[in-house]
C-alpha cells in the first residue's frame, strides 16, 4: 500500500510541475512598432500520436511576452507550411506579415528528437536563419526557448534571454503561519521547481555563474544563516552560521568564493569566504551598516551598500581590499546593487524621499536613470542579456514580480494566483 | 492553560492585598511570556532559556501589567536606531531585573518596516536590538544574558502597507 501511495505522489508531483505556468506573466507595455511575425505550427513526424509539445506555441508566447513582436494568432494563420517550398508568400504579404517561422519536430530512431526550423523573410522570399537541433526528451521546452532566442536576436539585434530561469520566493499564509518557499522556474513561468520550503523566512537567492547552485539566507534555527544548494540534486551545505547576521550571499564569477555580510565582529561588515578552504577574509571596516556585497562580472570588485555617509549609498571596493569608492550621489537612499552583465552599470533601489524605485546607475558618469514608478519596489536584477531588469513590487494585491526593459519601453507583470512573490533573481544563460 | 490559571490565582492574591513578602513559593513557577508576539511560530516561541529564579517576587514582577517590565516592545523612527527617552524607565526596569536575576536570559529581536531593501533592513533591525542591549548593559545587565537576533522586515507585526503598519513594525521585542 505504501509503495502505491509513494508512486501516486511522485506521479502527482510530476504532473503538477508540467501542467501549467505557476508564474503568470503578462506584458503590460510593449514598444510602439512591434515587429510582425507569424509562427506556423511545427510538423510532427509521428502522425498517429500527439506531439509531446507545441513548439510554435512556446515561441509565440516568448516573442509576444518580449513586447517587441506582434505575433499572429494561431487561428488566423492562412496556412501551416512545414517546408520552405510550401510557403505561399503572396498570402502572407497580403496580411502584412514580414517574417514567418516554420519548422519540424522529428522523433529519431534513438528515442531522441530533432528540432529544425527556418526563419523566413516574406518580402525577400529568403531564409534569414535555419537550424537543426538534436535534443533529449526532457529538454524539449528548453530547445523551443533556444529557437526563440535565435529568432529574437536575428530580428532585433539584441541577445535573447528566453532560455533562462528565475529564482524567487513565495510567502503563503497557512492559518496563522506563513510558509516561505524558494522556487526556480523557466523564464516563461513554467517548470516551477520547489527548492526549499520553510516556516521561517528565506531571502536573497543568488545564482552561481554556472547556474548549477543557489545560495540563500534561511532563518531555520531561529537566526539568519547562509546555505548553498545544488539545484539538480537538492543537496545543500550551510556555509555560514556565526553569531549575529549571516546574509547577502554573492558568488564570485569563478565559483570559488562567496561574498557575504556578517555581523559577528560587532556590526555588519563585508566578508569573502573561500568555499574550498573555508577561510574568511574581512573586506570592510566601518562602524555602521555595510551590507549587500555583489561581485563585479570581471571578478575584481565588490559593490556594496553602506550608510557611512549618513544614509545608504552604493560603494565599490577591489576584492583585495583598500579604500571604498562611493558610486551613488543622487537621492537619499541607494541600496541593493546588482551589476549589469557587461559591468558598465548597476541596477539598484533608489529613493529621494518617501517612495522606492528601481533605477540604473551608469558607472562611467554616475548618472541615475529611474525606471519604475514605485512606491515600494525592491530586489532588482538584470537578465543575462542586460536588456531587462526583474524586480519585486508591492501593490494592492500584495507582492508581485515585474520586469522592465532598460530603456523603459517594455513592462511585464509576473504574478502568482495566491500569495506573495518576492526576491527574484534572474539566472544565467542555460547551456 | 495551567500557566494561565496560575497567573489568575497569582493576580487574585495580589488583589487580596498580600504583600510581596507573604507570597509563598509553593511550587516552581514558570515565567509567563506575556508579550503579544504575533511573530512567534507555533512550535516554540523565541528560545526561552531557563527561567527559574530565587526571589519570591518573580511571579508578580514579570507578570504585573502595572510594572514597567510589562513593556516588551520598543518602537523606532524611520531608518533610526535611536531609542526614545519614553522607554528609559522600561529599559531600566528590565536591566535591573536582569541584574537581580543572573540566571535569566532574554532575546532582543530587532525588526524594520518593509521599505527599502531587505538586507539593509536586516542590518537596521540588528542595529536597533544592539542599541537596546547597549543601554541595558549600561543600566546593569550583563552581556551573556542578552541574545540578539534580527529579522529585518521578514516578521512584520502588521502586514499593511501604510504609515500605521510601518510604525508597528519598526521595533525591538524583549523576549524572556
Amino acid at each position: 500500500m505504501r509503495i502505491f501511495i509513494k508512486s501516486f505522489l511522485i506521479y502527482f508531483l510530476f504532473v503538477s510541475f508540467q501542467a501549467h505556468a505557476v508564474l503568470d506573466i503578462k506584458i503590460t507595455q510593449g514598444i510602439e512598432e512591434p515587429i510582425p511575425i507569424a509562427i506556423a505550427m511545427f510538423g510532427w513526424s509521428q502522425t498517429g500520436r500527439v506531439a509531446p509539445i507545441d513548439i510554435a506555441e512556446i515561441i509565440t508566447n516568448d516573442l509576444a511576452r518580449s513586447g517587441r513582436f506582434n505575433v499572429m494568432d494561431a487561428q488566423d494563420l492562412p496556412q501551416n507550411p512545414t517546408q520552405f517550398d510550401a510557403i505561399s508568400f503572396n498570402d502572407w504579404r497580403k496580411l502584412g506579415m514580414e517574417n514567418i517561422v516554420i519548422g519540424n519536430l522529428v522523433l529519431t530512431d534513438s528515442g531522441n528528437y530533432d528540432v529544425s526550423f527556418r526563419l523566413v523573410d516574406i518580402y525577400r522570399k529568403k531564409q534569414i536563419a535555419g537550424f537543426r537541433i538534436p535534443v533529449k526528451p526532457g529538454l524539449l521546452r528548453r530547445v523551443a526557448h533556444q529557437v526563440s532566442d535565435i529568432i529574437f536576436e536575428k530580428l532585433t539585434g539584441i541577445e535573447g534571454a528566453f532560455n533562462t530561469r528565475v529564482a524567487y520566493i513565495t510567502v503563503k499564509k497557512n492559518k496563522t503561519k506563513k510558509i516561505h518557499t524558494l522556487y526556480i522556474a523557466d523564464a516563461d513561468g513554467y517548470n516551477a521547481k520547489m527548492l526549499l520550503e520553510s516556516p521561517e523566512p528565506l531571502l536573497s537567492p543568488s545564482w552561481s555563474y554556472d547556474g548549477k547552485k543557489i545560495a540563500y539566507v534561511s532563518f531555520e534555527g531561529k537566526n539568519s544563516s547562509v546555505f548553498i544548494q545544488d539545484i539538480s540534486t537538492g543537496a545543500r551545505v550551510r556555509v555560514s552560521k556565526f553569531e549575529g547576521i549571516n546574509s547577502s550571499p554573492s558568488w564570485s564569477p569563478d565559483g570559488s568564493y562567496l561574498a557575504l555580510t556578517l555581523s559577528k565582529d560587532g556590526n555588519t561588515e563585508i566578508y569573502v569566504i573561500n568555499l574550498i578552504t573555508k577561510s574568511l577574509k574581512r573586506i570592510t571596516n566601518h562602524g555602521g551598516i555595510d551590507t549587500e556585497p555583489v561581485w563585479s562580472p570581471d571578478g575584481q570588485k565588490l559593490a556594496f551598500t553602506s550608510n557611512r555617509s549618513g544614509t545608504p549609498q552604493i560603494y565599490e571596493i577591489t576584492v583585495s581590499g583598500g579604500k571604498p569608492k562611493r558610486l551613488s550621489f543622487e537621492g537619499t537612499y541607494n541600496a541593493r546593487a546588482r551589476y549589469s552583465p557587461d559591468g558598465k552599470s548597476i541596477t539598484l533601489v533608489h529613493s529621494t524621499g518617501s517612495t522606492y524605485h528601481i533605477a540604473v546607475l551608469a558607472l562611467n558618469n554616475g548618472y541615475i536613470n529611474i525606471l519604475t514608478d514605485g512606491p515600494l519596489d525592491e530586489s532588482p536584477s538584470f537578465a543575462p542579456n542586460g536588456s531587462m531588469v526583474i524586480y519585486a513590487t508591492t501593490g494592492r494585491r500584495g507582492g508581485q514580480l515585474a520586469a522592465i526593459s532598460v530603456d523603459g519601453r517594455i513592462k511585464q507583470r509576473l504574478g502568482l494566483h495566491q500569495g506573495d512573490v518576492r526576491e527574484p533573481a534572474w539566472g544565467p544563460f542555460l547551456k | 492553560m495551567s500557566i494561565r490559571l496560575l497567573f489568575v490565582i497569582g493576580l487574585a492574591f495580589l488583589l487580596l492585598g498580600c504583600s510581596k513578602d507573604q507570597i509563598k513559593e509553593e511550587e516552581p513557577v514558570e515565567v509567563t511570556d506575556l508579550s503579544a508576539n504575533s511573530t512567534a511560530s507555533d512550535e516554540d516561541s523565541a528560545q526561552t532559556y531557563g527561567a527559574e529564579d530565587d526571589s519570591g517576587s518573580t511571579f508578580s514582577q514579570l507578570d504585573d501589567p502595572q510594572s514597567p517590565l510589562s513593556v516588551r516592545i520598543i518602537y523606532f523612527e524611520y531608518d533610526s536606531t535611536q531609542i526614545s527617552s519614553d522607554y528609559r524607565s522600561a529599559i531600566e526596569a528590565h536591566s535591573i531585573y536582569l541584574q537581580q536575576n543572573p540566571n535569566t536570559f532574554i532575546t532582543l529581536e530587532g525588526h524594520a518596516d518593509e521599505r527599502g531593501s531587505r538586507e539593509y533592513n536586516l542590518a537596521l533591525g540588528e542595529g536597533r536590538a544592539k542599541a537596546v542591549k547597549q543601554q541595558m548593559l549600561l543600566l546593569g545587565a550583563t552581556s551573556n544574558q542578552i541574545r540578539l537576533v534580527s529579522y529585518g522586515e521578514e516578521r512584520p507585526a502588521s502586514d499593511g502597507h501604510d504609515d500605521v503598519s510601518w510604525q508597528q513594525n519598526r521595533r525591538v521585542e524583549i523576549l524572556y
